[in-house]
């Protein structure tokens, strides 16, 4: 049984629901991502999703593209989030680690190479935004035979025939897209979600986590009723944008903004 | 040249059914836009068989667009090159004054069917953005092109025409600010609007069914030059010769010509400064495969799968990706893909306006430089047809900047 797994068992077991904090890796200075990590796990994060920097994120809102030019600046690159990973995990070997990004720097990395890479420091699954699963097949048994789990997403418009596609090939967990946009978008209907989390239900044992517009604890707290994760990933960071140039500030900020969805989460359920 | 290659494929079985083109193509988008692609693709199928939606388009491309455009002999041109004679494919007197009004107009009918009310589009220099427009005027749609800041300022014609025809110009001032970076916007835009807006990409590349769809649309242009070629003149080429960006106009001309074993195919690149300089657009010849806007294709990365970005004198040429059908004809050897740099693409502009008394587009002279260096390795008795996607009035303000004429 892997960390993410192993970790919604506890979760479930102790009647909590995950809290998933989403950073983009080396936004916006690399030295700062592995602090910021620490950071977010202090604050409550269960699992944590790290973004690898592409410099052509379609499916994401102007707050995660601005932190992938961030990063890029820097010379962030796919062996650059996993040296990232390697140095977290000296300090925390409990904490779940998800890769969230674009296919193009995995297919430059190499498949094979890339899922040994991810394994050897510590990488517990991969989503990869732009492979839907009719062409996944091929790296999601590497990333299975490796023991790290594929990772796919739903969403609002997925019919009851293409979620029945994807989750016999997902593992860990599916992650629910709450509405119809980009990362950052407008406000999520709790109802609607639901809803719609009633029949991926029907349909897959899998933890649902539900992510795209939670920009608060009471939205946090309303979709953790639903839902078995909640991702914040803009509200974050756009919020550490607003402290690029203070370090400190920023992880108090940040600390802070989390710790306050812990609480709310946590009351509530 | 004249030997015949053994064709091992039948070239009309591709794509699949899931849009691969061998290894390239298919569907790489996020979920969110999964399901818009399935009831495109399910609009389109029942379309492109049914015989009333053809006849409209065939009406239109005939009343509205101008079609069929002529194949012409330049042969003052051919004479002066002294080896094969060249045919001009006329797309440059189409409305709006290139092909990619063929599409534009397939595409809107598509969308009227689908009962979609607003269009979006893509642009680069401004020629797929403008008959995206026009398209939306004729039939009262709304209308959003999307436009990297950076080609605004180098295609304020263009934009200026876009807007006269009632479309929204939407700057994007993220990434390079580019083709490249208009694309994912509208993307975005689609992801976010899928229920009553219709995406019309402008070339042969995105997620599938958009290189099979545009390709079927554009396709008009080979299926007419092989016609004309045989009823004018009794014969087939010997050679094709298009311009390559996103590769558009290029598999138009060419894919009613891929089961023509005798028939040698040239897709011409922007080499730009120079490809050993870095600043050029030659995906082809000089990228590698990778995963962008929904397709497996050659792309123009770095090491670490960043996209890069490039350059060419033609901005419609200008783009890090290429249609993957393309990419799969260059790998299995059916197509050839060469680049002239921007020196060689002004000079073809040159020569044929002062020869023949037309001004093409700088993409188009992509095409024209290669066919000057191709003719005379042929015979007098043999031909070549040269796509003339687009005219060049809109050229004409960067062919003075560059030779230091104010106008």
């Amino acid at each position: 049984m892997n960390r993410i797994t192993r970790r919604f068992e506890d979760l479930r077991s102790a009647g909590r629901k995950a809290l998933i904090p989403y950073i983009t890796a080396g936004d916006p200075r690399p030295e700062l991502t592995v602090p910021m990590l620490h950071t977010l796990v202090k604050a409550g994060a269960d699992l944590i999703e790290l973004g690898v920097p592409f410099s052509d994120p379609m499916a994401d809102g102007p707050v995660i593209q601005k932190a992938c030019e961030r990063a890029l600046r820097h010379g962030m690159s796919l062996h650059g989030v996993l040296e990232l990973v390697r140095e977290f995990r000296q300090t925390d070997s409990e904490t779940p680690l998800v890769l969230m990004g674009y296919l193009n720097p995995i297919e430059s990395f190499g498949y094979e190479a890339f899922v040994a890479g991810a394994r050897e420091v510590g990488v517990d699954g991969v989503l990869t935004v732009d492979l839907p699963p009719e062409e996944a097949a091929e790296l999601a048994e590497l990333l299975i035979a490796a023991g790290i789990d594929p990772i796919f997403l739903l969403a609002p418009t997925s019919s009851a025939e293409r979620i029945g596609q994807t989750a016999p090939l997902a593992r860990g967990y599916l992650y629910y897209v709450s509405l119809k946009g980009v990362t950052g978008s407008a406000v999520i209907n709790v109802a609607e979600v639901a809803n719609k989390l009633v029949q991926i239900r029907a349909l897959t044992h899998l933890p649902l986590g539900v992510g795209f517009g939670i920009k608060d604890p009471s939205t946090a707290a309303a979709i953790a009723q639903v839902a078995d994760a909640v991702v914040v990933g803009s509200a974050l960071v756009s919020k550490m944008a607003e402290w690029v140039d203070a370090p400190e500030q920023m992880r108090q900020e940040v600390g802070a903004m989390i710790a306050a969805m812990r609480l709310a989460m946590d009351t509530k359920s | 040249m004249a030997k015949a290659m053994r064709n091992p494929v039948d070239f009309s079985r591709f794509p699949d059914e899931r849009g691969h083109f061998g290894r390239y193509g298919g569907r790489f988008v996020a979920e969110t836009l999964m399901e818009a692609l399935h009831e495109l693709d399910e609009a389109w199928k029942t379309c492109r068989s049914d015989p009333e939606f053809l006849a409209e388009l065939d009406l239109d491309l005939a009343r509205y667009v101008g079609r069929p455009s002529p194949l012409y002999h330049a042969e003052r041109w051919s004479r002066k090159l002294g080896g094969a004679q060249i045919y001009l494919k006329r797309e440059d007197l189409n409305h709006t004054g290139a092909h990619k009004i063929n599409n534009t107009v397939g595409q809107a009918l598509l969308a009227k069917r689908m009962g979609k009310t607003r269009l979006i589009a893509e642009t680069g220099a401004g020629q797929h953005g403008v008959a995206s427009a026009t398209v939306a005027a004729r039939l009262g749609m709304e209308c959003v092109v999307y436009m990297g800041a950076e080609d605004i300022q180098r295609q304020a014609l263009n934009v200026y025409r876009m807007r006269l025809l009632g479309a929204t110009v939407q700057p994007v001032t993220s990434g390079s600010r580019t083709l490249k970076d208009a694309l994912n916007e509208a993307l975005r835009d689609w992801v976010a609007n899928v229920d009553n807006t219709f995406y019309m990409i402008g070339t042969v590349a995105g997620p599938h069914p958009y290189p099979l769809m545009v390709r079927e649309f554009q396709a008009v242009i080979g299926r007419e030059a092989r016609e004309q070629m045989l009823s004018d003149y009794g014969h087939l080429p010997d050679a094709l010769v298009a311009c390559v960006g996103g590769g558009s106009n290029a598999i138009g001309l060419f894919h009613p010509f891929l089961n023509d074993a005798g028939v040698a195919i040239y897709g011409v690149e922007a080499a730009g400064l120079g490809i050993e300089t870095g600043h050029h657009a030659a995906t082809l010849c000089a990228g590698r495969p990778g995963v962008l806007h929904g397709n497996r294709t050659y792309l123009l990365n770095d090491a670490n799968g960043q996209i890069t970005e490039t350059h060419s004198v033609s901005a419609g040429l200008d783009y890090p990706g290429v249609g993957p059908e393309h990419a799969w004809l260059k790998d299995i050897g059916r197509a050839h893909y060469v680049a002239v740099t921007d020196e060689q693409a002004i000079q073809g502009f040159h020569d044929l306006t002062l020869t023949e008394g037309i001004i093409p587009a700088l993409e188009s002279s992509h095409a024209l430089a290669y066919a000057t260096q191709l003719a005379p390795t042929l015979r007098r008795d043999q031909s070549i047809i040269v796509n003339l996607s687009g005219r060049g009035d809109k050229d004409i303000y960067t062919v003075a900047t560059l030779e230091g004429i104010q106008l």
